[in-house]
C-alpha cells in the first residue's frame, strides 16, 4: 500500500541516501518516512525560524489582542474552511452535509459579517472538516511520503497536494489588492500558528522525540479521517523484518 | 494541517477526563460522571483555570488515575518489549509513563473550560469485558474531535487502558519512540530517559 511508482522511488532512494549524508543522521528511515534524515533536518530548520521569529510574533498576537478579536479572525478563516469542506463533502459525495456546510458558510457570511461571528454554530448548524487530502485519500490515492515542511509542517506527498489545489481555489486569491490581500495571508499565518501554541507545549511535554511524536500523531489521525473514523487495523509499523524477531510479538500481559 | 494536528494535539489531555470507583457502573456511565465532574470542577475553580500546577496534580491524581489500568497502558505502549522487562522494570516503567502522562495533561488541563462533551450510545453485549466509550468533545468555532476511551472489566469496576483522539492513541503513539530506545540503550536505558524527561521543567 502507499508505494510510488518504481521510477519515483529510485530516486526518492537516492534522494534519501543524499539527504541521509546531507544530516549526517543514523536514523533508519520508515515506510511511511521514507525522507526522515531529510526531514529531521527540516525540521530543525524550523524550529529555528518558528522559534526566533514566527512563535513570538504569534505569542505577541495572543496577548496584545484582546481574545473576541481573535475569535473573530478565526471565524473568518474558518468559514474559508468551511466552504472548503462543503466542496469535499460534495466530491465525496456526502450531501446532506455538505448542505450543512454550505448553508453555514452562506448564513456567516452575510449575518455574520464575513464569517467574523459564526453564527451558524450559535443555530446548532455543526462544523465539520474536510479537506481535498481526505477526498484524495476516499478516492484511493496513497499518501506518498511523508514531509515536514519548515513553517507549514507535517505533510505527505497526497495532503500536499491537496494544500496547493486549495490555495489556487481560495476566495482570497481573487482580492486583486494585493497588498491586502497579502496582509490577509499573514493574519491568517499568524492564526493558526496562534491557535498551535498550547498544543504545542503539550507537544513538549509529552514527546520524547517531539519529530516522531508529530508525525506518528500526524500520520494516524490522516488515516482516521480517510477512513471516517473506523480505519482498518495496521499490521505493526514497528515491528522489524521477521529475521530481527526470533519469536512474533504477543499481546502484552495486562497484569 | 498544522492546525489539525495541533487541535488533535491541544485535545489528546482531555483524554485523562475519565473514569472513584462505583461498583458495577456501567463503563459509559462511568467516562460521563468523571468527564462532567471534572469539568464543573474546573470551570468553577478560579486556581485550576489560571494553571495552578498543584491543585491540578492533585485534580488528576484524585480523579482520573483511580480509573485508569497504567500497567496495561505502559505494556500496550511498549509493546513487545514489554514481556523483555523484568516485574521491577515494569514497574518502573509503570510510573514513570504514568508521570509521564500526568505531566503532559496538566500543562493543557486549563484549557477545556470552554469544551463541552457529547456521548455516543454504547454498543456492548451482555458479558463483555472490553468495550470502547465513544465520546466526542465540541469546542466554540472548531470540528468536534471524536475522544474513544477503550475500558476493560476489572473485579474493582471498568477501568481505561487506552484513549484515542481522533484517530491517535495516547498510547501507542509512544511504541516506535520506545522501541528505539530500549533497542539502542535496553530496558534499563528507557527507564532513565522516561526519568530525566520526568525530572526537566514543564514547558509552558
Amino acid at each position: 500500500m502507499n508505494r510510488p511508482d518504481s521510477l519515483f522511488r529510485r530516486s526518492a532512494l537516492f534522494l534519501a541516501a543524499a539527504s541521509a549524508l546531507l544530516a549526517g543522521c543514523a536514523a533508519a528511515p520508515s515506510r511511511d518516512d521514507p525522507f526522515e534524515p531529510w526531514n529531521r533536518a527540516m525540521y530543525e530548520v524550523h524550529q529555528v525560524v518558528d522559534g526566533n521569529v514566527v512563535k513570538p510574533i504569534a505569542e505577541g498576537y495572543v496577548k496584545a489582542v484582546p481574545e473576541p478579536i481573535r475569535t473573530g479572525v478565526s471565524n473568518f478563516f474558518g468559514n474559508i474552511d468551511d466552504l472548503f469542506t462543503g466542496i469535499n463533502n460534495v466530491l465525496e459525495g456526502r450531501g446532506d452535509q455538505a448542505g450543512d456546510d454550505f448553508g453555514r458558510v452562506l448564513l456567516n457570511s452575510t449575518f455574520g459579517m464575513l464569517g467574523v461571528l459564526d453564527l451558524a454554530s450559535m443555530m446548532g448548524i455543526n462544523k465539520d472538516k474536510k479537506d481535498f487530502g481526505i477526498t484524495f485519500g476516499k478516492w484511493g490515492a496513497p499518501q506518498g511520503p511523508y514531509f515536514f515542511v519548515p513553517l507549514f509542517g507535517p505533510t505527505t506527498v497526497r495532503d500536499g497536494t491537496g494544500t496547493v489545489v486549495r490555495f489556487f481555489l481560495s476566495p482570497l486569491g481573487h482580492i486583486n489588492d494585493v497588498p491586502l490581500r497579502n496582509s490577509i495571508y499573514g493574519v491568517g499565518y499568524v492564526d493558526g500558528r496562534a491557535q498551535a501554541l498550547s498544543a504545542e507545549s503539550v507537544l513538549d511535554t509529552a514527546a520524547l522525540d517531539r519529530y516522531r511524536y508529530l508525525r506518528n500523531a500526524y500520520l494516524k489521525n490522516r488515516r482516521y479521517q480517510v477512513y471516517e473514523g473506523k480505519p482498518p487495523p495496521e499490521e505493526d509499523e514497528d515491528t522489524p523484518a521477521p529475521s530481527a524477531v526470533p519469536s512474533p510479538a504477543a499481546p502484552p500481559p495486562t497484569k | 494541517m498544522l492546525r489539525t494536528v495541533a487541535v488533535t494535539l491541544l485535545l489528546l489531555p482531555l483524554v485523562l477526563i475519565a473514569p472513584p470507583v462505583h461498583a458495577q457502573e456501567a463503563p459509559d456511565a462511568l467516562v460521563k460522571r468523571i468527564a462532567e465532574e471534572t469539568l464543573t470542577t474546573i470551570r468553577g475553580d478560579k486556581d485550576l483555570q489560571a494553571g495552578n500546577p498543584a491543585k491540578i496534580k492533585q485534580l488528576i491524581e484524585s480523579k482520573l488515575v483511580p480509573n485508569f489500568d497504567t500497567a496495561r497502558m505502559t505494556a500496550l505502549a511498549m509493546g513487545r518489549n514489554w514481556r523483555t522487562a523484568t516485574p521491577e522494570q515494569q514497574k518502573q516503567l509503570t510510573e514513570q509513563f504514568k508521570t509521564l502522562l500526568i505531566r503532559t495533561y496538566s500543562n493543557a488541563l486549563t484549557n477545556y473550560r470552554d469544551n463541552t462533551m457529547n456521548y455516543k450510545p454504547l454498543r456492548m453485549n451482555a458479558g463483555d469485558t472490553e468495550v470502547v466509550v465513544r465520546t466526542e468533545v465540541t469546542r466554540p468555532g472548531q470540528a468536534p474531535v471524536p475522544i474513544d476511551y477503550s475500558m476493560e472489566k476489572t473485579p474493582e469496576g471498568w477501568k481505561g487502558y487506552d484513549v484515542v483522539v481522533a484517530g491517535v492513541s495516547l498510547v501507542t503513539n509512544y511504541r516506535d519512540e520506545f522501541n528505539d530506545v530500549v533497542k539502542s540503550s535496553g530496558v534499563d536505558g528507557l527507564i532513565k530517559t522516561l526519568a530525566d524527561k520526568n525530572k526537566g521543567p514543564v514547558p509552558k
